[in-house]
């Protein structure tokens, strides 16, 4: 794009992902960082929603950061389908250009954000971890993790429009809501037809075990290798069960069958931002701290002095966590003989 | 039913080195390998290719080296490999790398479904398989599971953060497979033997592919990497909890009451 056309572009747009009626929190969390970011550049932040009966959202959208809501609520959008939810948004965008879309990266935010950045011909980094904006430059720099151990990256797009990123859920905090914000509601309506969509969607089950997913939770409880065997998770899952805490595990524990991929934290796994952290024989190499170095409290157990993560932790407990953890568990019993 | 397998060559390691003073990798001295999810993608096309029959293209783009994941694919049983391979490639975004394999697409024409592995191990974008099914205009499945074929119709089990999806669609289209869904088979030694004397990998050009050479590598690439460096970890001074375990369980748990944590 030329200068002048670049220009044309301004304002922050934020996808808003809702399941059931409901917005995802990682859209929550990015129009809280939406709000700063456009503050720096001086424009509104938008909230674009898409779904069937999903009316009773904007309203939150605004507390949390949006000063205009578009709407498109449409049966067509009921179920998420890549086409459905391109065409709209794309629409939209040519419409009003946006200079900056942010889309949390869930599975359907890394499914449709490729899909639009491509129909728009712009730049999408996937996955970042940190945003921030150069003045100097009117751009947003986009950070994400790269080659899996150590290196990070920063990326911009420097010539198309809108910029565009995926953010990882929890990496961004979850701003308190402002109920005294008020804002503007758009309602915008979809031209398909369902003969034109070539996606059927036959099912779907989300299984509501535990309620709150790990990126969500307040408290979580971590194994590592530390441990020693597949009978330490369930030692930590006992200290979980009584903090009601989630239980999360490194990526080594994974790969050994111990404990299934879905608790994996780290930089291939999830990104949490607890209250509270208690790493079990946890060592805190950058693999899993990358997704954990957030939280507000960091408690480690861990037999090695010299391990990196009492490096970074709050509170350390140096010994064997075969002893340390039944010593907690217990002592959490007498305190409250009911749990 | 023909199948185009999307295959990519990453770094064997992901302990690479960098240069601080340009920012850029050290590729040189690092050996490479196929990306693990893609063996995925490569075994899901040899299971539908022993149901319902056809022949599979694996395509990659890369350095000359890159015929080397290539060979590998063809090892576990892929029919032929073309290697996209030219120095107006390099330096592509996750953009222009789908610019590229769209025109090879275009060009081989004859497809009734593309796979992909979800995402490779060094970028880790998961983004070139949306972006080159919306050039192509197919639909998309992503992150599946499972993969039935029947008729005149394509079914995946979708994988989501806490659940799935049964997404079906009409061929061609293209999708993206999660680690989950397969164990890829290990080659035979003979079919490595095959792979490399029997087998053919061609290796196609820009000029090959027509299309517009603006599109291609750095050019073509709306993002820009600016900066690459080491993470710095929050440091600060921890609070070593000292005594037995007995002492130190009751200590935190005395903290975490004050703290309002329990």
């Amino acid at each position: 794009m030329s200068p002048d056309e670049l220009k044309e572009y301004r304002g922050l747009w934020v996808f808003i992902e809702q399941r059931n009626g409901n917005p995802v929190r990682v859209s929550l969390e990015l129009l809280g960082k939406g709000r700063t970011l456009a503050e720096e550049l001086g424009v509104d932040v938008t909230a674009i929603l898409v779904g069937e009966g999903v009316s009773g959202i904007p309203e939150e959208l605004i507390y949390y950061g949006a000063d205009r809501v578009i709407i498109a609520d449409d049966p067509l959008a009921r179920d998420y389908r890549t086409e459905v939810y391109t065409d709209i948004i794309v629409e939209q965008v040519l419409r009003k250009r946006p200079e900056i879309l942010l889309i949390g990266a869930t599975c359907i935010g890394r499914d449709l954000a490729p899909r639009i950045s491509a129909r728009l011909e712009t730049g999408c980094t996937a996955d970042c971890t940190e945003l921030h904006i150069d003045k100097e430059m009117r751009l947003i720099v986009a950070t994400k993790p790269f080659f899996g151990r150590n290196l990070m990256a920063d990326f911009i797009c420097p010539f198309q429009r809108p910029q565009m990123a995926t953010v990882r859920p929890g990496v961004m905090e979850l701003k308190a809501q402002d109920r005294k914000r008020k804002g503007e509601l758009i309602c915008v309506d979809l031209n398909l037809k369902e003969e034109d969509i070539r996606i059927t969607v036959l099912d779907t089950v989300r299984s509501s075990s535990g309620g709150t997913s790990l990126e969500e939770a307040d408290k979580v409880v971590v194994g590592g290798m530390g441990l020693g065997d597949v009978k330490g998770f369930e030692m930590v899952k006992e200290l979980a069960d009584v903090l009601r805490a989630k239980v999360g595990a490194t990526s080594l524990p994974v790969d050994a069958g111990w404990i299934s991929k879905d608790y994996q934290v780290g930089q291939t796994g999830k990104t949490i931002r607890p209250r509270l952290y208690i790493g079990c024989g946890v060592s805190g190499a950058i693999q899993h701290s990358a997704g954990m170095i957030h939280s507000e409290l960091i408690v480690a157990i861990n037999i090695n002095p010299k391990a990196d993560i009492f490096n970074f932790a709050d509170y350390g407990i140096i010994g064997d966590v075969n002893q340390i953890v039944p010593a907690l568990i217990k002592e959490l019993h007498e305190m409250n003989p009911k749990i | 039913m023909d199948i185009v397998v999307c295959i990519k060559q990453v770094p064997e390691t992901t302990d690479i080195g960098w240069d601080p003073q340009t920012g850029s990798l050290i590729r040189e001295g690092v050996p490479g390998i196929l990306n693990p999810n893609d063996k995925n993608a490569l075994e899901a096309a040899l299971e539908l290719r022993e149901k319902h029959g056809g022949f599979i293209t694996a395509l990659s783009m890369g350095p000359p080296q890159a015929e080397e994941a290539l060979r590998e694919a063809l090892s576990m049983g892929i029919d032929r490999g073309i290697l996209l391979s030219d120095s107006l490639f390099a330096g592509a975004d996750t953009l222009s790398t789908s610019y590229a394999l769209g025109l090879a697409l275009e060009k081989i024409a004859r497809f009734d479904l593309i796979l992909c592995g979800k995402e490779s191990s060094d970028g880790m974008t998961a983004q070139v398989g949306p972006q080159l099914a919306e050039l192509l205009n197919l639909p998309q499945l992503t992150c599946a599971i499972e993969i039935t074929v029947n008729r005149n119709a394509v079914k995946i089990k979708q994988k989501l953060e806490n659940g799935f999806r049964i997404l079906e669609t009409c061929p061609p289209a293209l999708i993206t497979v999660d680690r989950e869904i397969n164990r890829p088979r290990i080659p035979a030694m003979d079919s490595i033997i095959e792979a490399y004397r029997d087998k053919e990998v061609q290796v196609w050009a820009g000029e090959d592919l027509g299309g517009h050479t603006e599109h291609f590598g750095l050019k073509g690439s709306p993002t820009r990497s600016r900066k690459l460096y080491s993470k710095k970890v929050k440091k600060g001074e921890v609070t070593i909890l000292e005594g037995g375990p007995d002492e130190a369980a009751k200590e935190l748990i005395q903290i975490l009451k004050r703290k309002g944590l329990l």
